[in-house]
């Protein structure tokens, strides 16, 4: 860069929450520097202040905090310096803002095109026609389908991706010379975030301006940042170039984190071959009325699986394709419409309220997010006592050396349990709500995405800690997930789920192998490398059959880059199986690669 | 999701079913209504006979009368008579004043409807603006201050908000009448001249509550996510809460006033009393008192209607501005 003037420069940061205490600096003293054009990307955990610290270079601050010293430049501007009437024709103007979840960050009640064009409107910068043209050039260049008539549209009749870039239309309609991006995919399936990452990636160069991408994913962040700044708890703990960064870390904070992103596989455990544990059999299920045993908005089709005791089962697929309803019929909160689950060789009754007190403590769930899922006003003490009550009628001193065990069994200190749930950190929250399910002292423990809430750190920890319980009492376990290096690296056996239908089951060994069947090959591709020639390469599926959905067919027909029109979209998948791998196609999975490569 | 092609407008034209299915439920509530109203009436002590002829009356007076005024027929009977006369718009015979109910109710309606109208000329945008200035300002002494004035508002009873209306403006600045005279004869000025009072009263009673809901439903939208994406697009102050919280916060603000509202035509008995305002709800206290059947039902019918017509109108509004709920 030499001497050229940088375009952002933020020197020694401050920014203050002020409390009973006096004054406490959530930013301190971080500094950096953006080329024009150049993109810098800022990684943390949550509560790191990387989303302050990228809201501070807008000059907006949140919840009563404030910027407590240090500059802030963009360009020639001190944007610390201004006050909130100044800032305003800056905001959305010279900067813009991406917000990460596009479906909270447009109001429900207004047309698309109405919000996009208002940033031109309030800066006066075009007529109101010419700023629908703009956008809709926008809305090509962002290759969104029906670009003209797509803003007439309310935010709730689009898909969450498309509402992504969208919001990228929405900030660059102004030409800003910095856009600031909050997580902007973290929301986003793994095959839609690689479209949408494509498109930033693309307008951003296009539109030649500088950007500021706040993540938490590592992988993410070598496809779109020039430089990277490591941040924690408000300190800046390394910046540089960004293959600096994730090639040679100085930090140690920073090696962490690129560890946590690839947990090493655990050791399998022993073969066995004993009856297995759980079974499920030809399970159809979904909401709405029966109709000769159909329900009317079927959700799974045709689930067979097995799961040993002590084993462990991943099941992976797109947010829709029915893993947590998988989880909720195994638990008895949704009742199947067909076929079986089995426990230890019995028929479980489909619903919750008709099976014993005894076939409800071995199935137990943890759910995705603790901080609903436990009542904050309770202490950790009443939320483990009840299922010790309910399952195995423990009370008094019998109740309390047996939650001071499983708080031992959790790691969590002695100390918290007459604390009320909502003092606890999100990873404590999420210990407590596993020591709940283990209270019941379960055969098979249900995981609905339990790390997805939780930081990349704090989330490997927790499942490696499920994995030792695993170990240590013998519980199989069932772990759903969208993050496929977890599954891979944890799970005995993964199950994809593709439109409810089972489309491909496998061993580990077989899974992180090769074949596979075409839907799980473009999850597998979507997955971000650290290599950030990555997103160049990553080309998505071109589909070859234009079939209508139909029940019986594949249903991965539409998006399929292999499918043979004639066969697939007339005749249903038949069911192959080869030790270790099961899958539902017209083709093996290695004639798939062939065909690829042909 | 709605459908691939097409603008996915949730257009008005969905409307109409709905409007339709709503008008139908209120059509059943009014039904159900007559036979509480109907119900209730008929367990008041006493009837018109009795309460016309006094205590002296003998029982077979009070027979013959009752016989005349054709109360000694079944409760079934009078009930399908009172409800085939409702359907033709013939509400009945006024057995005290000798008069039909409706010449009665024609007279006062448009007085109540007045004083109403009005009230909710003033009362709905000052309200609106009490609740988005303290929304606005929230935790700012400009929110504290409207919130304490508003609730002292609420807490002093009517009745003391008229009399002090009076003394004040009567009785020491002698700028308005303390009676409300309304006639066909009076000009527009000298209506609201008279009628001043009241208004200032019944406007005291209702906006608080629908200031406090205001400021609620907004505040309720100001910390969500498309809020901030409002201000950091470069919007101003009046342009997020006009542009971007009021379509949001419109249904429950609605919903508010529409219940506050309906106070104006039953409830303002106090203030039709303290300024001597010829309106329906002390047409309807008489009747009572002088268990006069058919002008209480008549009344008592109206009331209701009003009732589910404001919430009706409520539920059309929340339902246009909000997208979702009009794709439905």
């Amino acid at each position: 860069m030499g001497a050229r003037v940088p375009h952002v420069r933020v020197e020694n940061l401050r920014v203050l929450v002020p409390s009973k205490g006096g004054d406490i600096a959530i930013i301190d003293n971080i500094s950096f520097a953006i080329g024009r054009g150049e993109v810098l990307a800022l990684i943390g955990e949550s509560g790191s202040g990387k989303s302050t610290t990228a809201l501070a270079v807008m000059g907006w601050c949140r919840h009563g905090s404030r910027i407590g010293g240090g500059q802030i430049f963009v360009g020639e501007t001190e944007i610390s310096a201004l006050s909130e009437a100044e800032l305003r024709p800056i905001r959305g103007r010279r900067i813009a803002y991406i917000a990460q979840s596009a479906a909270a960050a447009f109001n429900p009640s207004r047309t698309i095109i109405d919000q996009v064009v208002e940033p031109a409107l309030i800066h006066g910068l075009m007529s109101r026609q010419q700023a629908e043209n703009k956008a809709v050039s926008l809305f090509r260049a962002l290759s969104l389908p029906m670009a003209e008539s797509i803003g007439n549209r309310y935010p709730h009749q689009v898909s969450g991706g498309q509402l992504q870039r969208l919001m990228a239309a929405m900030a660059l309609i102004t030409e800003p010379e910095l856009v600031i991006l909050d997580e902007p995919t973290t929301a986003l399936d793994v095959t839609t975030q690689v479209e949408v990452l494509k498109c930033f990636k693309a307008a951003l160069a296009q539109a030649g301006a500088s950007a500021i991408y706040v993540s938490h994913d590592l992988a993410v962040v070598a496809q779109m940042a020039d430089r990277i700044a490591v941040l924690k708890q408000g300190t800046l703990r390394e910046e540089g170039p960004a293959a600096q960064v994730l090639e040679n870390p100085r930090d140690a904070y920073t090696s962490s984190l690129l560890s946590a992103v690839r947990p090493a596989p655990v050791a399998a455990k022993a073969p066995c071959d004993a009856a297995p544990l759980l079974a499920i059999r030809g399970l159809v299920a979904g909401y709405g009325a029966l109709r000769d045993g159909v329900p009317s908005v079927p959700v799974l089709r045709d689930i067979s699986l097995e799961l040993q005791r002590g084993g462990t089962l991943g099941i992976i697929g797109e947010s829709g394709s029915g893993k947590s309803t998988l989880a909720r019929v195994i638990a008895g909160l949704l009742p199947a419409a067909q076929g079986q689950v089995l426990l230890d060789g019995t028929p479980l009754p489909p619903a919750v309220a008709g099976r014993s007190r005894a076939q409800l403590r071995q199935i137990q769930m943890v759910f995705q997010n603790a901080d609903t899922a436990l009542n904050p006003a309770h202490s950790v003490a009443g939320i483990l006592g009840r299922p010790l009550e309910f399952y195995h009628g423990l009370k008094g001193d019998a109740a309390t050396c047996r939650i001071a065990e499983l708080m031992e069994l959790i790691r969590l200190p002695r100390d918290l349990i007459h604390r009320p749930v909502r003092e606890l950190s999100g990873g404590q929250k999420q210990r407590v709500n596993l020591a709940r399910a283990l209270a019941a002292q379960p055969q098979v423990l249900l995981c609905d995405e339990v790390t997805s809430a939780l930081d990349t750190v704090v989330g490997a920890a927790i499942m490696r800690l499920i994995d030792d319980l695993r170990r240590e009492l013998g519980i199989a376990t069932v772990f759903i997930s969208h993050d496929i290096h977890a599954v891979s690296a944890f799970c005995e056996d993964v199950l994809v789920l593709y439109g409810g239908a089972p489309v491909e089951m496998a061993s580990r060994e077989v899974f992180n192998g090769a074949s596979h069947h075409p839907y799980t090959r473009l999850l597998l591709s979507s997955l971000p490398a650290m290599d950030p020639a990555w997103l160049g390469r990553v080309q998505p599926p071109v589909p070859t059959c234009a079939a209508a959905q139909c029940a019986d067919l594949c249903r991965f027909v539409q998006r399929c880059p292999v499918a043979v029109p004639g066969l697939c979209d007339r005749v249903a998948p038949p069911v192959h199986a080869i030790p270790g791998q099961r899958w539902l196609c017209h083709f093996a999975p290695t004639s798939v690669t062939e065909r690829d490569q042909a | 999701m709605s459908g691939g092609a097409g603008p996915a407008q949730g257009g008005l034209a969905g409307l109409a079913p709905m409007l339709a299915r709503r008008l139908a439920s209120s059509a059943v509530t009014l039904v159900l209504v007559t036979l509480v109203i109907f119900a209730l009436a008929n367990l008041l002590p006493g009837d018109a006979a009795q309460e016309m002829l006094g205590q002296s009356a003998t029982p077979e007076q009070v027979a013959a009368l009752r016989h005349q005024m054709g109360l000694d027929r079944p409760a079934a009977l009078r009930y399908v008579g009172w409800i085939a006369g409702l359907v033709h718009g013939d509400p009945g015979q006024s057995l005290v004043a000798g008069m039909p109910v409706r010449e009665i109710i024609a007279e006062r309606l448009p007085h109540s409807l007045m004083l109403a109208g009005l009230t909710t000329l003033v009362a709905v945008p000052l309200a609106l603006i009490i609740g988005m200035g303290a929304a606005i300002h929230r935790g700012g002494w400009v929110d504290r201050a409207l919130n304490i004035g508003t609730l002292s508002l609420v807490a002093i009873p009517e009745f003391l908000v008229a009399t002090l209306g009076v003394l004040v403006f009567s009785v020491w600045l002698r700028w308005l009448p303390s009676i409300a005279l309304v006639s066909a004869e009076a000009t527009w000025g000298e209506t609201l001249r008279s009628c001043a009072l009241p208004i200032l009263s019944l406007t005291v009673v209702v906006v608080a509550q629908m200031a406090r809901m205001t400021r609620a439903a907004i505040v309720d939208q100001m910390d969500r996510p498309y809020v901030e994406m409002a201000r950091l697009k470069g919007a101003g102050t009046a342009r997020v809460v006009l542009r971007h919280i009021l379509p949001n916060a419109i249904g429950p603000v609605v919903n508010a006033m529409a219940l506050s509202l309906s106070y104006l035509l039953g409830g303002a008995i106090i203030v039709e009393t303290i300024f001597n305002f010829p309106g329906l709800a002390s047409l309807m206290v008489n009747a009572v008192t002088s268990r006069d059947m058919p002008l209480l039902q008549a009344c008592a019918m109206i009331f209701c209607g009003a009732y589910l017509m404001l919430m009706l109108v409520a539920d059309v509004v929340a339902i246009v501005a909000n997208p979702r709920l009009r794709a439905q």
